[in-house]
């Protein structure tokens, strides 16, 4: 009942020492080796949402910008409006092709105001890479720095305090969406006060071969291990895309929900004109929180949904919510059927399941005191 | 965890008690383990006859969705109704509260040709 896959050559983190030691279960994901799960994804989910959970991040890819024309150039081509950041802040934003498809969705830092510091996904470092590099231009200078850095994401409502701990109360988180440079044991590190759990949380990049340690004090410090399982949970139940999942070249950020990150009133940028057509001619399709009624098998990816026994799409992304013990999931649907409440299908395994439309996000942290 | 020492296995990851007329089913200690936390199972209508290796029920965990076949050829006579309302069961007591289904084998002979648990711990090995 379990295939064994051939992988090919696969990348190896900087953080696999201290997976091993931690007995994590190994997956191929995006070419790279990652944990899936240590103790169970329910578990590491469960404890990001309670108290605090870390995650190795380190195949995602590290790039810097710099340059007087740095700002502008990286306003030509990602959605989000680059030039309203002052140093230390960060935001959102997607990198989009000609016809308004999306490579890539990203976090881009203004380090300093003519210093940038990009966190792009494993599964399209390549293609960034080459977009950016193709794209290069004088007064620009772009690096792609990823193998000299170790990343993890520390999340949840406790992360403050791991940090604090971590850091030995030498260093401040920066403020939500912030980035700070700190010097730790003689050593330049980056803490950006961002994540994709919907908890609070930073992300810290440190060298490379200082990685396993500073994965091992946060353990230390109460963070529990949480591999790519509950990474893909904890972001379902947000409602945030999986980039190859939920967003893909054919499908633009408005599609996507994602109008709030795209500034189509800053000027030119690579795939305005399509999103400017959407605008006016009305978006082919949304991408629509779907949620199963109780006692269905869990949702995936590809499975059909049908509206009044007529097909309308499939499932880009799904699962059960180890928070509301439901099957959530997200469809690319026609714009009508996106509304709440609209009464959907979805097959699998040649039966259809009862479903609706819902709003995202599919979970809401309870009120804290 | 030790399976009970009338248990056979298949390559597959199933376990089928030897010697008993409805023979009880369920997945191996390895099997869940490699699965993970298990969150949804879809188990045969009893009184179904099935074929050695069909498949003829789904395990899901958080990540995939996994056939379970048929250990031997016979006819399903019972279902575990805890199972299915609670599949945490499989991961917590595979051989025990979490087993699947009870099966009628047309041949005795069929279940004695499995693996016993050594041999089948040894498989996993190489």
């Amino acid at each position: 009942m379990i295939a064994d896959v051939d992988a090919p050559a696969l990348s190896q983190s900087p953080l696999l020492p201290a997976h091993l030691a931690l007995g994590a279960r190994m997956v191929p994901f995006a070419g790279w080796n990652m944990p899936v799960q240590y103790a169970g994804i329910s578990a590491e989910h469960l404890a990001v949402r309670s108290s605090c959970g870390i995650f190795d991040i380190s195949h995602m890819g590290e790039f810097f910008v710099s340059g007087p024309d740095a700002t502008a150039w990286l306003d030509s081509l990602l959605t989000n409006r680059a030039a309203s950041l002052n140093p230390g802040q960060g935001q959102y934003t997607l990198l989009l092709n000609e016809k308004g498809g999306v490579i890539d969705d990203l976090i881009a830092y203004r380090l300093d105001h003519d210093q940038w510091f990009l966190v792009v996904n494993a599964g399209r470092l390549d293609e960034d890479r080459t977009w950016f590099s193709q794209h290069a231009t004088p007064g620009v200078s772009f690096t792609d720095d990823s193998p000299a850095w170790a990343a993890m994401a520390i999340q949840g409502p406790l992360a403050p305090q791991v940090f604090h701990a971590i850091t030995d109360g030498t260093a401040s988180l920066p403020p939500r969406n912030g980035i700070a440079k700190l010097s730790l044991n003689g050593t330049t590190c980056i803490v950006c006060r961002t994540g994709y759990t919907g908890e609070d949380g930073f992300e810290f990049f440190t060298p490379a071969a200082d990685g396993p340690a500073w994965f091992q004090k946060a353990v230390a410090a109460g963070a529990t291990p949480c591999g790519l399982g509950a990474r893909d949970t904890l972001r379902l139940e947000m409602g945030y895309p999986l980039n190859g999942n939920d967003l893909s070249y054919d499908r633009s950020p408005l599609e996507a929900g994602l109008g709030f990150f795209v500034a189509l009133d800053k000027g030119p940028f690579t795939g305005r004109d399509t999103l400017l057509a959407q605008k006016a001619s009305g978006l082919p399709s949304r991408l629509t929180a779907i949620r199963m009624a109780p006692g269905a098998p869990p949702p995936r990816a590809h499975y059909p949904v049908f509206h009044n026994d007529t097909p309308v799409g499939e499932l880009s992304s799904g699962g059960i919510s180890p928070s509301l013990s439901a099957g959530i999931a997200m469809a690319y649907l026609p714009p009508a059927l996106a509304t709440p409440g609209t009464q959907l299908e979805i097959e699998i395994r040649g039966r259809k399941w009862p479903a609706e439309s819902v709003k995202k996000p599919f979970y809401r942290k309870p009120p804290s005191d | 965890m030790p399976a009970p020492a009338n248990a056979r296995f298949a390559a597959s990851h199933e376990w089928i008690l030897s010697g008993t007329a409805d023979a009880t089913v369920g997945i191996s200690d390895h099997a869940q383990k490699e699965l993970g936390d298990v969150v949804y199972i879809e188990l045969p209508k009893v009184g179904r006859k099935v074929a050695a290796k069909e498949a003829i029920a789904v395990i899901e965990s958080v990540k995939a969705a996994s056939d379970i076949y048929a250990p031997v050829a016979g006819t399903i006579t019972a279902i575990n109704d805890a199972v299915a309302a609670d599949s945490s069961l499989v991961n917590s007591d595979p051989y025990g509260n979490g087993w699947l289904f009870t099966i009628q084998p047309d041949s005795p002979a069929d279940t004695d040709a499995l693996m016993p648990e050594a041999a089948y711990l040894a498989s996993l090995e190489s």
